[in-house]
């Protein structure tokens, strides 16, 4: 059933998963986010980027409901998964987050064992009846981040124990076990040395095959390198939105244009 | 001359010294202090320095040494009829003590001149009588020998006096003279006052650990005078606390250790739930404004005496547990108990487990949080499952410490547990501790080189040493706990 599922969406990589409609978000007094309109695409990278401080991650908290946890944060606008409204008062936020997973900016393992930190997820949310299906989830999720084959002698070891882009792959791995539709990435690669943040990169273009991706970055390399749709933020305003090659070949904004230019920053 | 007068003139010294060595610095750069290695404020710095700190350091020195060697002569004047053991010694020195301050009070208000003292005698005068008259009441009629001590103390103590003068004198002009030529233009002032200002901040904390040594040094060598009357055997393994005022008790710690870990025990089995649930509340689910009051509400129950706690035990918590609990239960009718001392404790030392784990569960970084929530974890999953876990070390911590202050606890234990020292698992019993033993020991009427006494630096050493290993433990697992996330 699940093959099934996966090679109807293969058919159409088009269709939109999310879609963002005159979303605000203000934290306090400060009006932080204004009217942003985006599709997001399944099986799509999209890449965020723009100066810092102009609501990359403010916006990309919003697709989880991450900015729940908040306090002063207020979010308007309508904002759908696969057609739903997540902001919803029939929506549980711990749900949504299990669909949409999320990957931080700075590698933050549990410390667990390497084990506990990839089964968290599915034990919490019951996915698993048995201790061999857990095993399995475990060794996939590993595998699918790139690294199993680093740590597969030593799962019982604590995951802070791993190197800075290890602890960044096994964070992807601990989000990819709950099984998300949608992968939230806030500049995953911020920490990284470059060779680390070559492996991730890399990992992301193998999981653009199973996920949507959104990926924030303040590096346009990146951005380039890795997605396949770009959106830039100034201000807090989603300035321009479209395929990242006509986004960094020829912008349509001039805000866009200095920011690639490297004008404003 | 008195410690205060001295104390001033150094200090009038130093500071004359301070001005000196500025101006001499600004001379010997010729009014332009930007020659100077060092600001004019460092030189005079170093000068004052170099004055009043050896200076106060023989003065404290000898303030110590003194009274020891003129204790040592004097007690080898009072014959042996007079002082046969070691007790009275110290009786007959107190009153040479006394004797010597009434003769220091009668000069002074010109009821007899020196002279007259020196050739006074205690057959020709009714000295007790002379010293009631300035205001010192002596219990019975003075000794020949204890009056003649109490003459030579007198002067000892004066020769001392002026001794001491002299040396802190000396010294201070001897630093002064010692510090005062080396300022020049290229004296290093600055790196000189900052070392003596680290010596100074060490020997300030050497106060307090070598403060600590003489607790154990004393707690030590009385527990071994205890040990050669009464064998430590006995009192380790021994079941029965019975003291008897004459001789043949029966000294064994068993029952007062047993009744310490019980109240100890009763007290964590409230504090930690208590404690534990609102740290979590307030760092975890509290909004600011709920957490800036509630948190030093808590704290305030860390500052009510512990004599108020024990009358809360006494008049509150005893009776209606007797009448509640032990009575309807048959478990027996006394409002003393290791219960009602145990909860009243137990409240004590909410804010110990609260307060801490408090700050450590509010130290688990964000990030983890962030890391479970956007995992679709629920907050008290977060919790449960990322949060206590990371904290737990130090929680564990927290909880040791509030052990140790419990253990220590005697007041609550007095006034709520009673002071029967028994062997029983019964909660609504009345029971004592090895705290309130001390003090029933030390305040009786027996003598002192006794082992129903000296039983009182054996108990108290034992609670030093567990209430150590419980803090040890704490800091270590504190320690260990701080290495995860640095
Ligand atoms: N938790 C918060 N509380 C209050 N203001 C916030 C918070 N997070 C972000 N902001 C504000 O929202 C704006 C956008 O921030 P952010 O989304 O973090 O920018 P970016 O990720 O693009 O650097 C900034 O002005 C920032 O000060
Ligand atoms: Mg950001």
């Amino acid at each position: 059933m699940n093959d099934m599922r996966i090679a109807e969406r293969n058919v159409d990589t088009n269709e939109s998963k999310i879609s963002a409609r005159k979303v605000q978000v203000y934290y306090g007094t400060n009006h932080a986010l204004k009217d942003v309109d985006v599709d997001i695409l399944d099986k799509t990278v999209t890449a965020f980027i723009g100066p810092s401080g102009c609501g990359k991650s403010t916006f990309l908290r919003c697709l989880n409901r991450m900015n729940d946890t908040v306090a002063s944060a207020r979010v308007e606008g309508t904002i759908t998964l696969d057609g739903e409204n997540i902001y919803d008062a029939k929506v549980d936020p711990v749900q949504l987050r299990a669909k949409v997973g999320m990957v931080f900016q700075k590698p933050n393992p549990f410390p667990k064992s390497i084990y506990d930190n990839i089964a968290y997820g599915p034990k919490i949310h019951g996915l698993t009846r048995s201790k061999s299906e857990l095993d399995g989830i475990v060794e996939t999720s590993l595998k699918k981040a790139a690294l199993w084959n680093e740590v597969k002698d030593r799962l019982d070891s604590p995951g802070t124990g791993l190197s800075g882009g290890q602890q960044q792959r096994l964070c992807i791995a601990r989000a990819i076990a709950t099984q998300p539709e949608v992968l939230l990435m806030d500049e995953p690669c911020s920490a990284l040395d470059p060779i680390a943040t070559a492996q991730v990169e890399e990992l992301i273009d193998e999981l653009r095959s199973q996920f949507s991706v959104v990926i924030v970055t303040h590096s346009m390399q990146q951005a380039a390198r890795v997605s396949q749709r770009t959106a830039f933020f100034h201000l807090g305003n989603l300035v321009e939105y479209g395929e990242t090659g006509q986004i960094f070949t020829n912008p349509k904004d001039p805000r866009t244009e200095s920011y690639i230019t490297g004008r404003i920053g | 001359m008195s410690t205060g007068l001295i104390s001033l003139i150094v200090l009038g010294l130093a500071a004359v010294g301070f001005v000196l060595g500025r101006n001499r610095a600004i001379r010997d750069a010729g009014g332009d202090t930007r020659v100077l290695h060092s600001l004019p404020f460092f030189h005079g710095l170093v000068v004052f320095l170099a004055t009043a700190v050896p200076a106060f350091l023989v003065l404290i020195l000898w303030l110590i040494v003194q009274p020891m060697i003129v204790n040592s002569r004097v007690s080898g004047m009072i014959p042996a009829d007079v002082a046969p053991d070691a007790a009275a010694q110290t009786l007959a020195l107190s009153d040479v003590r006394r004797i010597s301050g009434g003769l220091d009070a009668a000069i002074d208000q010109d009821k007899i001149t020196p002279d007259e003292l020196e050739a006074m005698t205690t057959d020709a005068t009714d000295v007790r009588a002379l010293l009631g008259t300035v205001g010192v009441a002596l219990g019975s009629d003075v000794n020949p020998a204890v009056f003649e001590a109490a003459k030579a103390y007198r002067k000892l103590d004066a020769t001392g006096a002026i001794g001491r003068t002299i040396a802190v004198l000396a010294a201070a002009l001897l630093g002064f003279g010692i510090a005062f030529p080396r300022i020049n233009r290229d004296f290093r002032a600055r790196n000189a006052s900052e070392r003596f200002i680290t010596v100074t901040l060490f020997a300030a904390s050497t106060v307090a650990v070598l403060t600590t040594v003489g607790i154990i040094l004393s707690l030590v060598f009385e527990t071994f005078h205890f040990f050669t009357l009464y064998p430590a055997l006995d009192f380790f393994l021994g079941t029965v606390w019975n003291p008897q005022f004459r001789g043949g008790s029966e000294l064994g710690i068993l029952p007062l250790l047993w009744g310490t870990l019980y109240v100890s025990f009763i007290a964590l089995l409230v504090a930690v739930p208590v404690g534990l649930l609102s740290a979590i509340y307030l760092s975890e689910y509290a909004s600011r404004r709920v957490r800036t009051v509630v948190k030093p509400l808590i704290e305030i129950l860390a500052g009510i005496p512990t004599i108020v706690y024990g009358l809360f035990a006494l008049i509150t918590v005893g009776p209606i547990l007797r009448d509640y609990f032990a009575q309807p239960l048959n478990l027996g009718n006394s409002s003393s108990s290791v219960m009602t001392a145990g909860i009243v404790m137990g409240i004590m030392v909410i804010p110990f487990v609260s307060s801490l784990s408090d700050d450590i569960i509010n130290a688990v970084p964000q990030s983890l949080r962030d890391g479970s929530l956007g995992l679709g974890a629920t907050p008290s999953e977060t919790i449960r499952k990322v949060v206590l876990p990371a904290a737990l070390p130090g929680v564990v911590g927290a909880i040791l410490l509030a052990a140790s202050r419990a253990i220590g606890e005697t007041m609550i234990v007095v006034m709520g547990a009673g002071a029967a020292a028994k062997l029983s698992l019964n909660p609504f019993e009345a029971m004592t501790t090895i705290t309130v033993k001390i003090v029933s020991q030390l305040t009786g009427d027996t003598e002192f080189a006794s082992p129903e006494t000296l039983v009182a630096f054996a108990l108290g050493l034992t609670l030093f040493v567990v209430t150590l290993g419980l803090n040890i433990l704490a800091l270590y697992i504190v320690r260990k706990y701080r290495e995860q996330y640095e």
